[in-house]
Protein backbone atom coordinates (compact mmCIF):
# COMPACT_ATOMS: atom_id res chain seq x y z
CA UNK A 1 0.00 0.00 0.00
CA UNK A 2 0.99 3.36 -0.83
CA UNK A 3 0.79 6.80 0.52
CA UNK A 4 1.61 9.98 -0.48
CA UNK A 5 3.66 12.28 1.40
CA UNK A 6 1.71 15.56 0.68
CA UNK A 7 3.94 17.73 2.46
CA UNK A 8 6.31 17.79 -0.30
CA UNK A 9 3.75 18.69 -2.73
CA UNK A 10 2.75 21.96 -3.73
CA UNK A 11 -0.74 22.28 -5.31
CA UNK A 12 -2.84 25.29 -7.21
CA UNK A 13 -6.15 25.29 -6.72
CA UNK A 14 -8.30 27.71 -9.17
CA UNK A 15 -11.92 28.19 -8.19
CA UNK A 16 -14.15 31.46 -8.48
CA UNK A 17 -16.21 30.38 -5.30
CA UNK A 18 -14.88 31.22 -2.02
CA UNK A 19 -16.42 28.63 -0.06
CA UNK A 20 -15.77 25.89 -2.84
CA UNK A 21 -11.68 27.20 -2.26
CA UNK A 22 -12.18 26.80 1.64
CA UNK A 23 -13.59 22.98 0.86
CA UNK A 24 -10.55 22.20 -1.33
CA UNK A 25 -7.75 23.92 1.10
CA UNK A 26 -9.45 22.27 4.01
CA UNK A 27 -8.97 18.54 2.81
CA UNK A 28 -5.28 19.25 1.42
CA UNK A 29 -3.92 20.35 4.42
CA UNK A 30 -5.56 17.39 6.01
CA UNK A 31 -4.13 14.98 3.71
CA UNK A 32 -0.79 16.95 5.02
CA UNK A 33 -0.35 19.42 2.20
CA UNK A 34 1.86 22.66 3.63
CA UNK A 35 2.44 24.53 -0.02
CA UNK A 36 -1.43 25.57 -1.76
CA UNK A 37 -1.27 28.91 -3.75
CA UNK A 38 -5.26 30.00 -4.64
CA UNK A 39 -6.64 32.02 -7.26
CA UNK A 40 -10.01 33.06 -8.39
CA UNK A 41 -9.82 33.34 -11.87
CA UNK A 42 -7.87 31.50 -15.21
CA UNK A 43 -5.59 34.80 -15.47
CA UNK A 44 -4.20 34.40 -11.89
CA UNK A 45 -3.88 30.85 -11.81
CA UNK A 46 -1.77 31.12 -15.30
CA UNK A 47 0.60 33.62 -13.39
CA UNK A 48 0.73 32.00 -10.14
CA UNK A 49 1.39 29.05 -12.16
CA UNK A 50 4.26 30.34 -13.68
CA UNK A 51 5.87 32.01 -10.94
CA UNK A 52 4.90 29.05 -7.90
CA UNK A 53 5.47 25.83 -10.56
CA UNK A 54 3.32 23.81 -8.70
CA UNK A 55 3.29 20.14 -8.89
CA UNK A 56 -0.50 19.39 -9.28
CA UNK A 57 -3.22 22.03 -10.29
CA UNK A 58 -6.55 21.94 -9.17
CA UNK A 59 -8.97 23.51 -11.06
CA UNK A 60 -13.00 24.74 -11.63
CA UNK A 61 -14.05 25.07 -15.02
CA UNK A 62 -16.37 27.70 -14.97
CA UNK A 63 -14.56 31.03 -13.72
CA UNK A 64 -14.61 34.67 -14.65
CA UNK A 65 -11.69 35.76 -17.17
CA UNK A 66 -10.78 32.80 -18.83
CA UNK A 67 -12.25 29.83 -17.39
CA UNK A 68 -10.15 26.40 -16.28
CA UNK A 69 -10.79 24.92 -19.49
CA UNK A 70 -8.54 28.35 -21.21
CA UNK A 71 -6.60 27.83 -18.44
CA UNK A 72 -5.42 24.02 -19.10
CA UNK A 73 -4.80 24.64 -22.99
CA UNK A 74 -2.46 27.60 -22.21
CA UNK A 75 -0.74 25.31 -19.19
CA UNK A 76 -0.60 22.62 -22.22
CA UNK A 77 1.71 24.90 -24.41
CA UNK A 78 4.61 22.61 -25.46
CA UNK A 79 6.49 25.23 -26.34
CA UNK A 80 6.72 27.55 -23.47
CA UNK A 81 8.98 28.25 -20.64
CA UNK A 82 6.75 27.14 -17.61
CA UNK A 83 6.33 23.17 -17.06
CA UNK A 84 3.64 22.19 -19.62
CA UNK A 85 3.43 18.29 -17.82
CA UNK A 86 1.72 19.08 -14.66
CA UNK A 87 -1.08 16.78 -13.70
CA UNK A 88 -4.78 18.96 -13.96
CA UNK A 89 -7.62 17.70 -12.26
CA UNK A 90 -10.97 19.46 -13.47
CA UNK A 91 -13.07 19.58 -10.79
CA UNK A 92 -16.67 20.91 -12.00
CA UNK A 93 -20.04 21.33 -11.31
CA UNK A 94 -20.42 20.51 -14.64
CA UNK A 95 -22.06 16.41 -15.47
CA UNK A 96 -22.67 16.33 -18.95
CA UNK A 97 -20.94 13.05 -20.59
CA UNK A 98 -19.65 15.49 -23.47
CA UNK A 99 -17.93 17.96 -20.94
CA UNK A 100 -15.94 15.08 -20.12
CA UNK A 101 -14.86 15.05 -23.88
CA UNK A 102 -13.90 18.45 -24.24
CA UNK A 103 -11.97 18.32 -20.59
CA UNK A 104 -9.76 15.38 -22.41
CA UNK A 105 -9.34 17.77 -25.39
CA UNK A 106 -7.90 20.34 -23.54
CA UNK A 107 -5.48 18.18 -21.91
CA UNK A 108 -6.68 17.53 -17.96
CA UNK A 109 -5.24 14.75 -16.44
CA UNK A 110 -8.08 14.00 -14.65
CA UNK A 111 -12.08 14.99 -14.37
CA UNK A 112 -13.73 15.60 -10.90
CA UNK A 113 -17.89 15.49 -10.63
CA UNK A 114 -18.82 17.50 -8.10
CA UNK A 115 -20.22 17.03 -5.23
CA UNK A 116 -16.49 16.47 -4.23
CA UNK A 117 -15.94 14.46 -1.15
CA UNK A 118 -12.39 13.31 0.77
CA UNK A 119 -11.86 10.28 -1.29
CA UNK A 120 -12.93 11.24 -4.57
CA UNK A 121 -10.09 14.26 -4.17
CA UNK A 122 -7.25 11.80 -2.58
CA UNK A 123 -8.25 9.07 -5.49
CA UNK A 124 -7.26 11.55 -8.39
CA UNK A 125 -4.51 12.97 -7.06
CA UNK A 126 -2.89 9.45 -6.25
CA UNK A 127 -3.54 8.20 -9.47
CA UNK A 128 -1.79 11.47 -11.09
CA UNK A 129 1.22 10.99 -8.44
CA UNK A 130 1.26 7.03 -8.76
CA UNK A 131 0.11 6.66 -12.58
CA UNK A 132 1.31 9.55 -14.72
CA UNK A 133 0.20 8.60 -18.33
CA UNK A 134 2.95 9.28 -21.06
CA UNK A 135 2.16 12.80 -22.83
CA UNK A 136 0.88 12.88 -26.93
CA UNK A 137 1.87 15.52 -29.21
CA UNK A 138 0.20 15.54 -33.30
CA UNK A 139 -0.48 18.53 -34.84
CA UNK A 140 -3.75 19.06 -33.06
CA UNK A 141 -3.24 18.09 -28.98
CA UNK A 142 -0.59 17.76 -26.46
CA UNK A 143 -1.39 16.50 -23.08
CA UNK A 144 -2.07 12.97 -21.53
CA UNK A 145 -2.11 9.94 -23.77
CA UNK A 146 -6.54 10.25 -24.38
CA UNK A 147 -5.95 6.26 -24.40
CA UNK A 148 -6.93 4.44 -21.13
CA UNK A 149 -8.76 1.20 -22.53
CA UNK A 150 -7.60 -1.71 -23.95
CA UNK A 151 -10.08 -2.76 -26.47
CA UNK A 152 -9.20 -6.06 -29.36
CA UNK A 153 -13.08 -4.52 -30.52
CA UNK A 154 -12.30 -1.55 -32.26
CA UNK A 155 -13.46 -1.73 -35.66
CA UNK A 156 -12.83 1.95 -36.67
CA UNK A 157 -10.20 3.54 -38.71
CA UNK A 158 -6.83 4.13 -36.86
CA UNK A 159 -6.35 7.96 -36.44
CA UNK A 160 -2.62 7.31 -35.25
CA UNK A 161 -0.28 5.59 -37.68
CA UNK A 162 3.48 4.61 -38.11
CA UNK A 163 3.96 2.49 -35.04
CA UNK A 164 2.54 0.42 -32.34
CA UNK A 165 0.81 2.28 -29.66
CA UNK A 166 1.25 2.08 -26.44
CA UNK A 167 -1.82 1.16 -24.14
CA UNK A 168 -2.84 1.77 -20.46
CA UNK A 169 -4.68 -0.31 -18.68
CA UNK A 170 -6.45 2.76 -16.54
CA UNK A 171 -10.60 2.70 -16.15
CA UNK A 172 -11.52 5.74 -18.90
CA UNK A 173 -11.81 9.33 -17.52
CA UNK A 174 -15.85 9.26 -17.81
CA UNK A 175 -15.84 6.14 -15.52
CA UNK A 176 -13.89 7.55 -13.37
CA UNK A 177 -16.09 11.01 -13.30
CA UNK A 178 -18.94 8.30 -11.92
CA UNK A 179 -16.84 6.59 -9.70
CA UNK A 180 -19.03 7.34 -6.49
CA UNK A 181 -17.14 9.72 -3.67
CA UNK B 1 9.11 19.35 -4.47
CA UNK B 2 8.76 21.68 -7.66
CA UNK B 3 11.58 23.28 -7.40
CA UNK B 4 13.87 19.87 -8.32
CA UNK B 5 15.45 19.94 -11.98
CA UNK B 6 13.26 18.22 -14.60
CA UNK B 7 14.06 15.13 -16.16
CA UNK B 8 15.12 14.23 -19.07
CA UNK B 9 12.45 13.40 -21.59
CA UNK B 10 12.19 10.28 -23.55
CA UNK B 11 10.32 10.82 -27.24
CA UNK B 12 9.42 8.28 -29.36
CA UNK B 13 8.54 9.53 -32.88
CA UNK B 14 5.67 8.20 -35.04
CA UNK B 15 4.44 9.62 -38.66
CA UNK B 16 2.23 11.93 -36.90
CA UNK B 17 2.68 11.98 -33.70
CA UNK B 18 5.27 11.50 -31.10
CA UNK B 19 4.86 9.53 -27.34
CA UNK B 20 6.74 11.85 -24.69
CA UNK B 21 7.70 10.26 -21.29
CA UNK B 22 8.69 11.49 -18.56
CA UNK B 23 10.30 9.58 -15.80
CA UNK B 24 7.64 10.40 -12.83
CA UNK B 25 8.94 13.70 -11.34
CA UNK B 26 6.72 12.96 -8.35
CA UNK B 27 7.65 9.20 -7.68
CA UNK B 28 9.98 10.47 -4.91
CA UNK B 29 6.49 11.14 -2.97
CA UNK B 30 5.43 8.09 -2.95
CA UNK B 31 6.18 5.92 -0.05
CA UNK B 32 5.17 2.19 0.71
CA UNK B 33 3.32 1.84 4.31
CA UNK B 34 2.39 -1.28 5.99
CA UNK B 35 -1.49 -2.52 5.38
CA UNK B 36 -2.31 -2.22 8.76
CA UNK B 37 -0.51 1.53 9.04
CA UNK B 38 -3.68 3.53 10.77
CA UNK B 39 -2.75 7.32 9.66
CA UNK B 40 -5.93 7.57 7.05
CA UNK B 41 -5.75 10.98 5.43
CA UNK B 42 -9.00 10.18 4.07
CA UNK B 43 -10.83 10.02 7.54
CA UNK B 44 -8.39 12.92 8.77
CA UNK B 45 -9.68 15.15 5.88
CA UNK B 46 -13.60 14.10 6.26
CA UNK B 47 -13.07 14.74 10.17
CA UNK B 48 -11.67 18.11 9.10
CA UNK B 49 -14.83 18.95 6.65
CA UNK B 50 -17.48 18.05 9.22
CA UNK B 51 -15.34 20.43 11.74
CA UNK B 52 -16.16 22.97 9.08
CA UNK B 53 -19.65 21.84 8.46
CA UNK B 54 -20.73 24.39 11.44
CA UNK B 55 -20.74 27.14 8.24
CA UNK B 56 -22.49 25.64 5.61
CA UNK B 57 -25.67 26.53 6.03
CA UNK B 58 -24.24 30.48 6.48
CA UNK B 59 -22.56 29.60 3.10
CA UNK B 60 -25.86 28.18 1.15
CA UNK B 61 -27.57 31.26 2.77
CA UNK B 62 -24.84 33.44 0.78
CA UNK B 63 -25.24 31.46 -2.00
CA UNK B 64 -28.84 31.89 -2.20
CA UNK B 65 -28.86 35.32 -1.53
CA UNK B 66 -26.82 35.78 -4.77
CA UNK B 67 -29.35 33.68 -6.81
CA UNK B 68 -32.26 35.86 -5.85
CA UNK B 69 -29.70 38.69 -6.50
CA UNK B 70 -29.50 37.20 -9.84
CA UNK B 71 -33.10 36.46 -10.71
CA UNK B 72 -33.47 40.05 -9.53
CA UNK B 73 -31.40 41.54 -12.52
CA UNK B 74 -32.82 39.48 -15.07
CA UNK B 75 -36.73 40.76 -13.58
CA UNK B 76 -35.38 44.28 -14.05
CA UNK B 77 -33.17 43.91 -17.29
CA UNK B 78 -34.49 40.82 -18.95
CA UNK B 79 -31.64 38.38 -20.49
CA UNK B 80 -28.98 40.04 -21.10
CA UNK B 81 -25.59 38.45 -21.70
CA UNK B 82 -24.02 39.57 -18.11
CA UNK B 83 -27.48 38.94 -16.51
CA UNK B 84 -28.03 35.70 -18.16
CA UNK B 85 -24.13 34.48 -17.06
CA UNK B 86 -24.59 35.79 -13.71
CA UNK B 87 -27.56 33.32 -12.97
CA UNK B 88 -26.00 30.44 -14.58
CA UNK B 89 -23.19 31.02 -12.46
CA UNK B 90 -25.05 31.47 -9.27
CA UNK B 91 -27.01 28.36 -10.12
CA UNK B 92 -23.89 26.26 -10.92
CA UNK B 93 -22.39 27.20 -8.08
CA UNK B 94 -25.20 25.71 -5.70
CA UNK B 95 -25.49 22.61 -8.35
CA UNK B 96 -21.86 22.28 -7.53
CA UNK B 97 -21.63 23.09 -3.81
CA UNK B 98 -24.79 22.54 -2.04
CA UNK B 99 -24.92 18.52 -1.79
CA UNK B 100 -21.38 18.81 -0.03
CA UNK B 101 -22.97 21.39 2.19
CA UNK B 102 -25.69 18.99 3.34
CA UNK B 103 -28.28 20.45 0.75
CA UNK B 104 -28.63 17.69 -2.29
CA UNK B 105 -32.10 18.79 -3.04
CA UNK B 106 -31.04 22.24 -3.10
CA UNK B 107 -28.16 21.31 -6.13
CA UNK B 108 -30.67 19.18 -7.24
CA UNK B 109 -33.32 22.12 -7.94
CA UNK B 110 -30.17 24.12 -9.27
CA UNK B 111 -28.95 21.67 -11.55
CA UNK B 112 -32.46 21.70 -12.89
CA UNK B 113 -32.54 25.72 -13.58
CA UNK B 114 -29.08 24.99 -14.90
CA UNK B 115 -30.49 23.22 -17.63
CA UNK B 116 -32.87 25.52 -18.86
CA UNK B 117 -30.51 28.59 -19.02
CA UNK B 118 -28.07 25.87 -20.83
CA UNK B 119 -30.73 24.53 -23.68
CA UNK B 120 -33.50 26.84 -23.90
CA UNK B 121 -33.34 28.01 -27.15
CA UNK B 122 -34.62 31.35 -26.12
CA UNK B 123 -34.88 32.14 -22.69
CA UNK B 124 -36.89 35.05 -23.22
CA UNK B 125 -39.87 32.65 -24.34
CA UNK B 126 -39.01 30.31 -21.12
CA UNK B 127 -42.35 30.59 -19.00
CA UNK B 128 -41.08 33.21 -15.90
CA UNK B 129 -42.73 31.25 -13.74
CA UNK B 130 -40.78 28.08 -14.33
CA UNK B 131 -37.59 29.85 -12.98
CA UNK B 132 -39.27 31.80 -10.36
CA UNK B 133 -40.73 28.31 -8.89
CA UNK B 134 -36.48 26.86 -9.18
CA UNK B 135 -35.41 30.13 -7.68
CA UNK B 136 -38.04 30.00 -4.73
CA UNK B 137 -37.53 26.44 -4.35
CA UNK B 138 -34.02 26.48 -3.83
CA UNK B 139 -34.51 29.66 -1.13
CA UNK B 140 -37.11 27.42 0.25
CA UNK B 141 -34.79 24.31 0.85
CA UNK B 142 -31.89 26.12 2.38
CA UNK B 143 -34.14 28.38 4.31
CA UNK B 144 -36.17 25.04 6.19
CA UNK B 145 -33.37 22.54 5.99
CA UNK B 146 -33.00 22.63 9.62
CA UNK B 147 -36.20 21.45 9.90
CA UNK B 148 -36.33 17.38 9.37
CA UNK B 149 -39.57 17.08 8.13
CA UNK B 150 -39.20 19.66 5.27
CA UNK B 151 -35.96 16.81 3.55
CA UNK B 152 -38.53 14.48 1.91
CA UNK B 153 -40.54 17.90 0.82
CA UNK B 154 -37.50 19.40 -0.58
CA UNK B 155 -36.81 15.93 -2.22
CA UNK B 156 -40.16 15.78 -4.28
CA UNK B 157 -40.52 19.42 -4.97
CA UNK B 158 -37.18 18.81 -7.10
CA UNK B 159 -38.10 16.01 -8.12
CA UNK B 160 -41.33 17.50 -9.43
CA UNK B 161 -39.60 20.72 -11.30
CA UNK B 162 -36.91 18.67 -12.72
CA UNK B 163 -39.46 16.68 -14.48
CA UNK B 164 -41.23 19.90 -15.34
CA UNK B 165 -38.36 21.62 -16.61
CA UNK B 166 -37.46 18.42 -18.49
CA UNK B 167 -40.50 17.82 -20.34
CA UNK B 168 -40.44 21.96 -21.55
CA UNK B 169 -36.65 21.88 -22.70
CA UNK B 170 -37.57 18.01 -24.68
CA UNK B 171 -40.96 19.64 -26.43
CA UNK B 172 -38.55 23.17 -26.94
CA UNK B 173 -35.62 21.52 -28.54
CA UNK B 174 -37.61 18.97 -30.42
CA UNK B 175 -35.81 20.24 -33.43
CA UNK B 176 -32.52 20.41 -32.03
CA UNK B 177 -31.14 16.85 -31.94
CA UNK B 178 -28.06 17.99 -30.37
CA UNK B 179 -29.80 19.78 -27.28
CA UNK B 180 -32.13 16.99 -26.98
CA UNK B 181 -29.09 13.87 -26.78
CA UNK B 182 -27.76 16.68 -23.84
CA UNK B 183 -30.75 16.63 -22.21
CA UNK B 184 -31.67 12.94 -22.33
CA UNK B 185 -27.93 11.75 -21.67
CA UNK B 186 -27.63 10.48 -18.18
CA UNK B 187 -25.72 12.56 -15.55
CA UNK B 188 -21.97 11.62 -14.65
CA UNK B 189 -22.56 12.82 -11.08
CA UNK B 190 -21.59 9.75 -9.17
CA UNK B 191 -24.72 8.75 -6.76
CA UNK B 192 -24.30 7.48 -3.21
Amino acid sequence: MFRIDFNKLRFLVCDDNPHMRRILRTLLHSFGAREVYESEDGATALEMYTHYVPDIVITDWSMPIFDGLELSQMIRQPESKGNPYAPIIMLTGHSEKRRVTVARDAGVTEFLAKPISAKGLYQRILNVVANPRPFIKTKTYFGPDRRRNTTTAYIGPERRVGGEMEVMQQPSLLDKARTPI
Amino acid sequence: MAKEKPAALQIETFADHHVITQPNPLRKVLRRVAEKDLDDPVARAEKALADLSGEFKNWMMIESDRLAAAHAAVLKDGFTDDTCEELFRAAHDIKGDAATFGFPSAAAAADSLCRIIEHAPDLGKVPAQLIAHHINAIQAIVRERTRLDTVSTANELSRQLRGIADEYLTHANRNRPEHLEAILAPSIVPTE
